[in-house]
C-alpha cells in the first residue's frame, strides 16, 4: 500500500465534514451517522494500511542503515510570501505521525460508532443536531490528522487552531445550556491565550533560523531526528540572547506554553475539567485521547531542539512533574466521574511531558545516551496506550451516564450487577492505567519510570508516588461506581442496563486494544532518531511500580469496596486538605479573582470608563454640539417667508445704519 | 406760497394715506382690507395729480384701483366665506412686525431729516407741462432719455404673465 | 406755508412701514399681497416725488412709476392666480399651513 494514501487519510474527514455539514440536513439523522461511521471506517483502514506499510512494509526505503526515515509524501507551497518565506502544507509520515494516524483514526472510529447510540434517546431516536455533531467530529478528525502529518511548524500552528476551534464547537454542542457555553468559551480563550505564545515562539524561532520546515530544524540528512541539524539550526541564531536567555530557549519555552495550553498543563489546565460539559464521546475523543496530547506531540516533534536547550526542557520537566501530582491529588476527591477522569487525563499527559523532559541533562552532548532516548520512546508509547484506555474509560463513563442520567457517583453505586460488560471494560481500563501487567499501561508507564530514574532518583520516586495515586483514584472511581452499596432502583422499567451494541462494541474493542497494546514493539518502531532502541524490562523498576500500583489499588479497595465510614473519617481528619482538593486547590477561584477582580475591575473597568466617558464623551460632545447647533440653525430655516423677510429687513436696516454711521458722518 | 386749497387737499390726502394704510393692515376682515387699500390708492392718485402728473394719476386709478383691486376682490371672493374673520394675532407675531416696521420707519426718518439737505425744498409756483404726446414720444424713443427698450421689455413681461396666468389658472 | 418734500415723504414712509408690518404679521396670503401693494405704492410715490422736486425737467421718476405699476399689475395677477390654485389644492390660504413643498 503506497504511503501517499496518507493524503487521502487526511483529506477524507474534511470531505466528510463538508458533505455532512452541507448535505446532512437534507438527509435523515440516522443515515448521516451511518455514513459518518462508514467513512471513518474506510479512513481507519487506510490509516492502518499506511502505518503498517511504513513500519513493516518493504520497498519504500524507510529503513536505511538501521535508521527509520521520515517520508514526505507531499509538500506543496501554500503561501509564498517571498522566495525564502514559504509556508507549505504537506503530509509527512514518520514514526510518531504514523502512530498518531493509528491512534486518531482508531479512537475517532470508536467514538463515531459509539455516538450512534450515545446521541440517541433510549428508544433509539437520534438527537437534534445529530448531523452537526457528526460534521464537527469529522472536522476535528481532519484537523488532528493534519496536525500530526505537518511538515512544518506553521502548518502545526494552523491545525492547532483548527483543533481548538472544533473542540470549541463540540464542547458547546448543547449550546442552549449556559454551562456548555461558559465551558467552550473558557476552553477557547485559555487555549487561544496559550496559542498566542506558540505563535510568538514560532515567529522568534523562524525569524532566527529562517525556516519553518522540520527537515531543516530537526531532521538530519537521513530524514530522522538529528541533533546535528538541531545544533546547526540553533547556531544560525548566532547566540542571540534576550534577558539573559538565548532566543532559542525563549522560542522553545513559548512553543511549550502553546502545547501546555492544549495539553492542559498547570496552570493552563483549568479549561479541561469544564470541557466535560460536551457530549461524553467528544470528551473521549478530544479531551482524553487526541487533542490534549497535541502539546506532547509538539514537544516530541521538536525533540532534538529541546534536548539541546536545557532551560526549556527544565521548564517542561518541572511543569510536567508538578502537574502530574497536582491533577492526581485533585482526582482523588472529585465526585463527578467525568471530572475525575479529566484530572486523571491531565495527570497522565503530565506523565508524558515529564517523560520527554527527563531526556535532557547535558547541554553540549551530541550523542544522546540510552535513558534519554528511552524517555522519548516511553512518552510516545504512553501516549498511544493512554489514548486507548482513557478513551475506553470515558466511553464507559458515557455509557454509565447514559444509563443513570447523572455525572455524580452518588447517583451510581453498585452498578456492577446492572451493567456487567461496562463494569468489566471499566475494570480493564483501570488496571491498564494503574499499570498492572499485562495491561498496556504497565509497559508504557514502566518505561517512563525507568527514564525518570535515569534522570535522577528524586524524579523517579516522585513519579512512582504519582503512579500510586493514579492506581488509588482510578479504583476509587471504579468502586464508587460499581460497588460501594446496592443500587437503588426506583422504577424497574428504567433500571440501568448495558447499552446497545453500538455503544458496547467500541468498549469491547478498546478493552481488547488496552489488553494487547503493551506488546507493540515501540522501542523498535518509534524512537526519536529512527534507530531501534535496545530495551529490556528493568525488573527493579517494574517490580516497584507494580508494587506501588497494588498499594494504591489495595488502599482503594479497603476504603471504597464496601460502604464504610472510613473515607468520611479520612476526609474529616484532613478536612482542609480534602476540601482544597475537592475545590481543585482553588485554581478556578484564583483565575476568577485574577480575571474579574484584577484584570476586569482593576484594569478593564477604568479603561472602559475612560473609553466611554472621555473618548466617547469627546466625540459625543462634538456630535451633540453639532446636533444642537444644527437644531438652532434649523429654526432659522423655518420655511416661513415672513421670518425670512423679517431677517432680511433687519439686515437691511443694520446695513443702512452702518452706512449712516460710516459714510455720511 | 401754496394755495390754501392745495394745503387742505394735502392734509386730507396725508391723513387718508396714514389712516387707511394702518387700517389696511390691521383690520381682521380681508374684504375691508382690500377696500381700505382702494382708498390708499385713490389718495396716492391725488398726490400724482398734485404733482402735475395727470397721466400717471390716471394710470394709477385705472390700473391699480380699477384693475388690481378688482382682481383682489375676485380672489377674496373665491377663497373666503362671507364674514370670515382672521384670527387675532399672536403677540409675538405682532411684536415682530411692529419692531421691523417701526425700526424701518425710525431709521429712514432719522436718515431723511438728519442728512438730506433737499428735504425742505418746495415746488410752490413751479409747474411742469407733461402731456400725452411728450410721454408717447419718450416711451417710443431711442434717443437720450428714451424708454423704448424698457417699454418693449415690459410688453414681453406682460405677455409672459398672461401666458403664465393662463397656464396656472387652467383646470387640468 | 409751503408743501415741502418731507411733508409728502412722511405719509409714504408710514405707508411703507404699514406694508412691512402687514407682510410680517398677516397669515392670509391675500392680505400679504395687499401689504406688498402698499409697499410698492409707497415706492411709486417716492419716485414721483423725487422726480418732481429735485429734477422737475425730466420724467425718469414718472416713467419708473409707470413701469412699476405695470409690473405690479402683472405680478399681482399672477400671484393671485397661484393663490387661487393653491387654495383649490390645499383648501386654505394660510401661509403657515401651506407646507407641502417645505423641506
Amino acid at each position: 500500500m503506497p504511503l501517499s494514501l496518507a493524503i487521502i487519510v487526511v483529506v477524507l474527514p474534511l470531505v466528510m465534514f463538508l458533505f455532512l455539514g452541507l448535505v446532512g440536513v437534507k438527509m435523515g439523522r440516522k443515515i448521516t451517522g451511518v455514513i459518518g461511521v462508514l467513512a471513518m471506517l474506510v479512513d481507519t483502514i487506510l490509516a492502518y494500511g499506511v502505518a503498517l506499510t511504513y513500519f513493516f512494509g518493504s520497498g519504500q526505503g524507510q529503513i536505511v542503515d538501521g535508521v527509520r526515515q521520515a517520508v514526505v509524501v507531499a509538500n506543496p507551497a501554500w503561501l509564498s510570501f517571498t522566495d525564502t518565506l514559504v509556508v507549505r502544507m504537506g503530509v509527512l509520515v514518520d514514526p510518531i505521525a504514523a502512530m498518531m494516524l493509528v491512534v486518531i483514526t482508531t479512537v475517532s472510529l470508536m467514538v463515531h460508532l459509539y455516538s450512534l447510540g450515545y446521541m440517541s434517546d433510549h428508544d433509539g431516536n437520534a438527537e437534534k443536531g445529530f448531523q452537526r455533531y457528526y460534521a464537527f467530529l469529522a472536522l476535528f478528525t481532519f484537523s488532528m490528522l493534519g496536525l500530526v502529518v505537518a511538515t512544518n511548524i506553521f502548518q502545526i500552528f494552523v491545525f492547532f487552531e483548527m483543533v481548538g476551534l472544533s473542540s470549541y464547537l463540540l464542547i458547546g454542542f448543547y449550546y442552549s445550556t449556559p454551562a456548555a457555553n461558559h465551558a467552550n468559551k473558557k476552553a477557547f480563550i485559555v487555549t487561544r491565550l496559550a496559542d498566542l505564545f506558540f505563535l510568538l515562539g514560532i515567529m522568534i524561532l523562524s525569524y532566527y533560523t529562517k525556516t519553518f520546515d522540520f527537515d531543516q530544524l530537526v531532521f538530519g540528512p537521513t530524514m530522522s531526528g538529528s541533533l546535528e541539524t538541531a545544533q546547526s539550526a540553533i547556531s544560525t541564531t548566532g547566540g542571540a540572547t534576550f534577558m539573559g536567555c538565548s532566543v532559542v530557549a525563549w522560542a522553545l519555552t513559548f512553543i511549550f506554553i502553546g502545547g501546555a495550553g492544549k495539553s492542559a498543563m498547570y496552570p493552563l489546565h483549568i479549561w479541561l475539567p469544564d470541557a466535560m460539559e460536551g457530549p461524553t464521546p467528544v470528551s473521549a475523543l478530544i479531551h482524553a485521547a487526541t487533542m490534549v496530547v497535541a502539546g506532547v506531540f509538539l514537544v516530541a516533534r521538536l525533540f532534538p531542539l529541546y534536548v539541546l536547550v536545557q532551560g526549556a526542557m527544565n521548564v517542561i520537566l518541572v511543569v510536567g512533574a508538578f502537574t502530574a501530582f497536582y491533577a492526581a491529588a485533585i482526582a482523588c476527591t472529585q465526585s463527578d466521574i467525568k471530572r475525575a477522569l479529566a484530572f486523571s487525563t491531565i495527570s497522565q499527559i503530565a506523565f508524558m511531558m515529564t517523560s520527554l523532559a527527563v531526556s535532557s541533562n547535558n547541554n553540549s552532548l551530541i550523542e544522546i545516551h540510552h535513558g534519554q532516548g528511552l524517555g522519548y520512546m516511553a512518552s510516545m508509547f504512553h501516549l498511544f496506550t493512554h489514548a486507548m484506555f482513557k478513551a475506553l474509560l470515558f466511553l464507559c463513563a458515557g455509557a454509565i451516564i447514559h444509563a443513570v442520567h447523572s455525572n455524580e457517583n452518588s447517583k451510581m453505586h453498585g452498578l456492577h450487577k446492572f451493567m456487567p460488560i461496562t463494569s468489566i471494560c471499566f475494570l480493564i481500563g483501570c488496571l491498564a492505567i494503574a499499570g498492572i501487567p499485562p495491561f498496556a499501561g504497565f509497559f508504557s508507564k514502566d518505561e517512563i519510570l525507568v527514564a525518570a530514574y535515569h534522570r535522577g532518583l528524586g524524579w523517579g520516586l516522585w513519579m512512582s508516588m504519582v503512579a500510586c495515586m493514579t492506581a488509588f483514584y482510578m479504583f476509587r472511581i471504579y468502586y464508587l461506581i460499581f460497588f460501594w452499596k446496592k443500587h437503588e432502583v426506583h422504577d424497574e422499567h428504567h433500571a440501568p442496563k448495558d447499552q446497545p451494541w453500538t455503544m458496547t462494541l467500541p468498549l469491547i474493542i478498546l478493552a481488547a486494544i488496552s489488553f494487547v497494546a503493551g506488546w507493540v514493539p515501540f522501542h523498535d518502531l518509534v524512537t526519536w532518531d529512527g534507530k531501534a532502541l535496545d530495551t529490556s524490562i528493568d525488573y527493579t523498576v517494574a517490580g516497584s511500580s507494580v508494587a506501588v500500583a497494588l498499594l494504591g489499588i489495595g488502599l482503594a479497595t479497603i476504603m471504597y469496596r464496601k460502604e464504610n465510614p472510613l473515607p468520611e473519617r479520612m476526609a474529616n481528619a484532613m478536612r482542609g486538605l480534602w476540601t482544597a482538593s475537592y475545590k481543585r486547590f482553588y485554581m478556578d477561584e484564583l483565575y476568577q479573582f485574577i480575571t474579574h477582580k484584577v484584570i476586569f475591575q482593576g484594569i478593564c473597568v477604568p479603561i472602559a470608563w475612560f473609553d466611554r466617558h472621555i473618548i466617547d464623551g469627546f466625540f459625543n460632545l462634538l456630535a451633540n454640539a453639532t446636533n444642537s447647533l444644527s437644531f438652532g440653525i434649523r429654526r432659522l430655516q423655518s420655511g416661513s417667508i415672513q421670518v425670512y423677510v423679517y431677517v432680511y429687513l433687519i439686515g437691511a436696516l443694520l446695513l443702512g445704519a452702518l452706512t449712516m454711521i460710516f459714510v455720511l458722518f | 406760497m401754496e394755495s390754501l386749497g392745495n394745503i387742505i387737499l394735502y392734509f386730507i390726502v396725508a391723513i387718508a394715506i396714514i389712516a387707511f394704510s394702518v387700517l389696511t393692515v390691521t383690520t381682521r376682515k380681508i374684504l375691508r382690507s382690500a377696500t381700505y387699500l382702494l382708498f390708499v390708492l385713490f389718495a396716492t392718485a391725488i398726490i400724482y395729480f398734485q404733482m402735475d402728473y395727470q397721466f400717471l394719476g390716471a394710470v394709477q386709478i385705472a390700473v391699480y384701483a380699477g384693475g388690481i383691486l378688482v382682481l383682489f376682490v375676485f380672489a377674496i371672493m373665491l377663497t373666503h366665506k362671507p364674514g370670515q374673520d382672521a384670527d387675532v394675532l399672536a403677540s409675538h407675531r405682532r411684536w415682530l412686525g411692529l419692531s421691523a416696521a417701526l425700526g424701518g420707519v425710525a431709521l429712514c426718518g432719522y436718515g431723511l431729516f438728519s442728512y438730506a439737505g433737499f428735504i425742505g425744498k418746495s415746488i410752490a409756483g413751479s409747474s411742469v407741462d407733461i402731456n400725452m404726446e411728450k410721454i408717447g414720444q419718450f416711451l417710443l424713443s431711442t434717443d437720450k432719455y428714451g424708454y423704448l427698450l424698457p417699454f418693449e421689455a415690459i410688453s414681453v413681461l406682460l405677455l409672459a404673465c398672461i401666458i403664465g396666468g393662463v397656464v396656472i389658472a387652467r383646470r387640468r | 406755508m409751503d408743501l415741502t418734500l418731507y411733508m409728502y415723504l412722511i405719509p409714504s414712509l408710514i405707508m411703507f412701514g404699514c406694508g412691512v408690518y402687514g407682510f410680517i404679521t398677516r397669515k392670509n396670503m391675500i392680505a400679504i399681497m395687499i401689504s406688498i401693494e402698499l409697499m410698492l405704492n409707497s415706492v411709486d410715490i417716492n419716485f414721483v416725488l423725487f422726480n418732481r422736486y429735485l429734477f422737475p425737467g425730466q420724467m425718469d421718476g414718472m416713467f419708473f412709476s409707470l413701469f412699476a405699476i405695470a409690473i405690479a399689475a402683472a405680478e399681482t395677477a399672477l400671484a393671485l392666480a397661484i393663490i387661487i390654485n393653491v387654495f383649490r389644492i390645499a383648501k386654505d390660504v394660510d401661509i403657515n399651513k401651506i407646507t407641502k413643498l417645505k423641506f
